[in-house]
């Protein structure tokens, strides 16, 4: 992988990049009428996913020089194709974010064949030696953040039972409740996550039943893996519960019951890689990190975390910060009792084999399939 | 689109004194063409009046629409690869409205023709292309028609209205497709997305020579021509016309009505099975919730729009298609939510439906009786 070539030089540059704010666009390599392209799967303005994204577009309508073109709710079918050409032919983009699973292959692919000397990057993708050299996939260990929710989730809880509202038992997802779990057990040994999946990224009626359901069984905390966590979160501030955010900062929706949250920063990557391309370095083609890259980022404590989960959190999160922290560390059993990380196994957080994660740790009280 | 009908509009106030016999001959023709379009223009209207009421200027709006749509070689082939799943799909709500039923279940019916075409493609491994697309084609209608034919026989046989029927059939479909591309046809390597194996690039369709549309335009305009003529020009189409109109006298002059049902219904069903097909074999490749975009949804506004008449079911297509190839530039030129394209829609449906009262009621196009 090439992630290993981002050397430390090149991210000291990205903090000062972030560091000069504006005066770098002045000074920036980049032509005056740089296009920049955004594909949203969903609405803007969602309290998740789509608006963290649109929070890095609008991080980059601060520097002087570039012009951000967005589109939401395009659907990941040949629309998100056409979308793209439609920036390209009509807005002269040349750099462009279809930030949507599903727009990477074939559609995004099949792009960035057809236009070679432009620039894609998407989100989340597995971009492999087989795809074209000027498309790109970066993603964020966001469980890292999730942990430290965990964590707060842990000591808050008085009953001890954590609730998980999630859409599919996919890798990515899998990851963030076990690690969510992980986390919570380091406050109290005895917490269980009960977990619901939903079945799609976008189902509010179903995540609100859930989240009830979820309350109804003594679940005092709870947090999701959505496409938009608004749902969950103000319908369990309703009820009295407290809630841990996912993809941005939904403490506007609850003050009183949002403890933290496992948010992206993409305000700080997508200035980075504008001013690598400005720089006339080549983003790597698989570009991964977590809280020590500023990939992603934990939501400030609200006013009900303890002293003393606030220390614990805040120690975790240096550790990781520094990057000398294991999450995934043998041994590991699942919640059917099978050993899937064996007693001195430590599993980074690049090991690939954590890509395909298909089982819920201990603690967990819910099934994959 | 705007300016035809306007001419029209100027025609027929001209028109009546240089030629008073004219009119009142062709006066049901003039009236497929007068009223649409005038239901058309004044919709354009409310709805510029709406922009207005966000502050932006409809005259902007209206050159974007025209531009986005169709102003451009780029945005003809946009609107017309968007057009083309729309024409299979209304048929699906089309062709049974003759015989006086309303389906809305097209969308189910183009899940299960596109998991059919993909199961299809995956059991013949080492056929030569042509032979797998034939069989996907096949495969592909099949599915699509007896998934409508059920509505069809559950109306005939077990008297439950078909259009509930065939709505609920659609959540039915998407958890079957759901069930299987997570179940036992899913690519084990499909990690975030489940999907279904791939149909291998030398199976795909492709696109028309010299565009970017793929074939499943040229596969909706025989679809929709060939519904015409066995509506308007054969003995079965006049058999299914005259059920729809009076069943009582159908029965009574010995029509076999629940063969016709059955059969309308599977044509239906196939054509929304054939823009399943398409959707794999042209844009996706394999079989993944990607494929439930709402064409079929979209394609039921089509039919209506198009008051049921096949050869109508084009123009109206390219219509549709072309507004939602110019909403992402509405999004982008003038700032305005994605929703936005979605009231348009609803403001061109309710005119349409409102100015089905208009009919035979026009002074001056009334023959002498």
């Amino acid at each position: 992988m090439d992630f290993g070539r981002i050397s430390r030089r090149h991210l000291l540059q990205g903090s000062a990049a972030l560091t000069l704010g504006s005066a770098l666009g002045a000074r920036s390599a980049l032509a005056a009428d740089t296009t920049i392209g955004f594909i949203y799967v969903g609405s803007r303005d969602d309290y998740g996913y789509n608006q963290a994204h649109a929070q890095g577009a609008a991080a980059l309508k601060k520097i002087p020089g570039l012009k951000i073109v967005e589109e939401e709710k395009v659907a990941e079918t040949d629309a998100v194709e056409k979308t793209m050409e439609s920036m390209i032919n009509l807005d002269g983009a040349t750099l462009l974010f279809p930030t949507s699973f599903g727009y990477y292959n074939p559609h995004m692919i099949k792009m960035a064949n057809k236009f070679p000397k432009l620039h894609f990057e998407h989100c989340g993708g597995l971009w492999s030696e087989k795809d074209p050299t000027n498309a790109g996939s970066y993603f964020g260990y966001i469980d890292e953040a999730q942990y430290i929710s965990g964590i707060v989730a842990g000591y808050t809880s008085k009953t001890g039972k954590l609730g998980f509202v999630a859409a599919k038992p996919i890798p990515q997802v899998l990851r963030n409740i076990n690690a969510f779990t992980l986390g919570a057990k380091l406050a109290n040994p005895k917490a269980t996550t009960q977990v619901i999946f939903t079945g799609d990224w976008s189902m509010p009626v179903k995540e609100a039943e859930a989240t009830n359901s979820l309350i109804d069984q003594g679940v005092d905390v709870l947090t999701c893996h959505v496409d938009g966590p608004k749902t969950m979160v103000e319908n369990a501030a309703r009820r009295g519960a407290m809630v841990c955010g996912y993809h941005v900062n939904q403490s506007p929706l609850a003050p009183k019951a949002y403890l933290t949250g496992a948010e992206w920063n993409w305000e700080a990557l997508y200035p980075k890689f504008v001013k690598m391309i400005a720089a006339g370095e080549s983003i790597p083609n698989f570009y991964r990190g977590g809280l020590k890259e500023e990939i992603v980022k934990v939501s400030p404590y609200g006013e009900a975390v303890s002293a003393e989960a606030r220390k614990h959190a805040d120690d975790v999160k240096a550790k990781l910060t520094a990057g000398d922290y294991t999450i995934f560390k043998g041994p590991i059993m699942d919640n059917k009792g099978k050993a899937v990380i064996a007693a001195g196994t430590d599993r980074g957080q690049k090991d690939p084999e954590l890509e395909k994660m298909d089982y819920l740790v201990e603690g967990v009280i819910g099934a994959t399939s | 689109m705007t300016t035809d009908t306007a001419d029209g509009v100027e025609a027929v106030g001209v028109a009546p004194a240089a030629d008073p016999g004219f009119l009142q001959c062709h006066g049901t023709t003039i009236e497929y063409v007068l009223i649409p379009g005038a239901a058309l223009v004044g919709a354009l209207a409310v709805f510029g009046v709406f922009v207005a009421l966000f502050g932006k200027n409809p005259l902007d709006l209206y050159f974007y629409m025209y531009q986005g749509a169709f102003g451009t070689w780029f945005s003809w082939q946009n609107t017309l690869a968007r057009a083309a799943p729309l024409i299979l799909t209304a048929l699906c709500t089309a062709l049974p409205a003759q015989l006086g039923m309303v389906i809305i279940g097209g969308e189910g019916a183009l899940l299960i023709g596109a998991l059919a075409a993909t199961g299809a493609a995956l059991a013949l491994p080492s056929m030569p292309p042509l032979v797998v697309q034939l069989a996907m084609v096949c495969a592909g209608m099949i599915g699509g028609g007896s998934w409508i034919m059920l509505s069809g026989g559950l109306r005939q046989y077990r008297g439950v209205n078909e259009t509930i029927s065939s709505l609920l059939l659609v959540y039915i479909a998407l958890a079957i497709l759901n069930h299987l591309v997570e179940g036992v046809m899913r690519d084990p390597a499909s990690l975030n997305k489940p999907s279904t194996r791939e149909i291998g690039a030398a199976n795909m369709i492709g696109s028309i020579p010299g565009t970017d549309v793929h074939w499943g335009l040229v596969f909706g305009l025989i679809a929709a021509v060939a519904s015409y003529i066995l509506i308007y020009h054969t003995v079965f189409g006049f058999a299914a016309r005259v059920a729809g109109g009076n069943i009582r006298a159908a029965k009574i002059v010995g029509l076999g009505v629940g063969k016709l049902i059955m059969t309308i219904c599977f044509l239906a069903g196939a054509s929304a099975g054939l823009a399943g097909m398409v959707e794999v074999a042209a844009v996706q490749g394999r079989t993944n919730a990607n494929l439930a975009a709402g064409y079929g949804f979209t394609g039921i506004l089509v039919a209506f729009l198009a008051r049921q008449n096949p050869l109508a079911i084009i123009p109206v297509a390219i219509l549709l298609g072309g507004i939602s190839a110019s909403g992402g530039l509405l999004q982008r030129r003038l700032g305005l939510p994605d929703a936005s394209v979605q009231v348009l829609q609803g403001i061109i449906f309710a005119f349409v439906l409102a100015s089905d009262a208009l009919y035979g009621r026009i002074g001056f196009l009334k023959g002498k009786s």
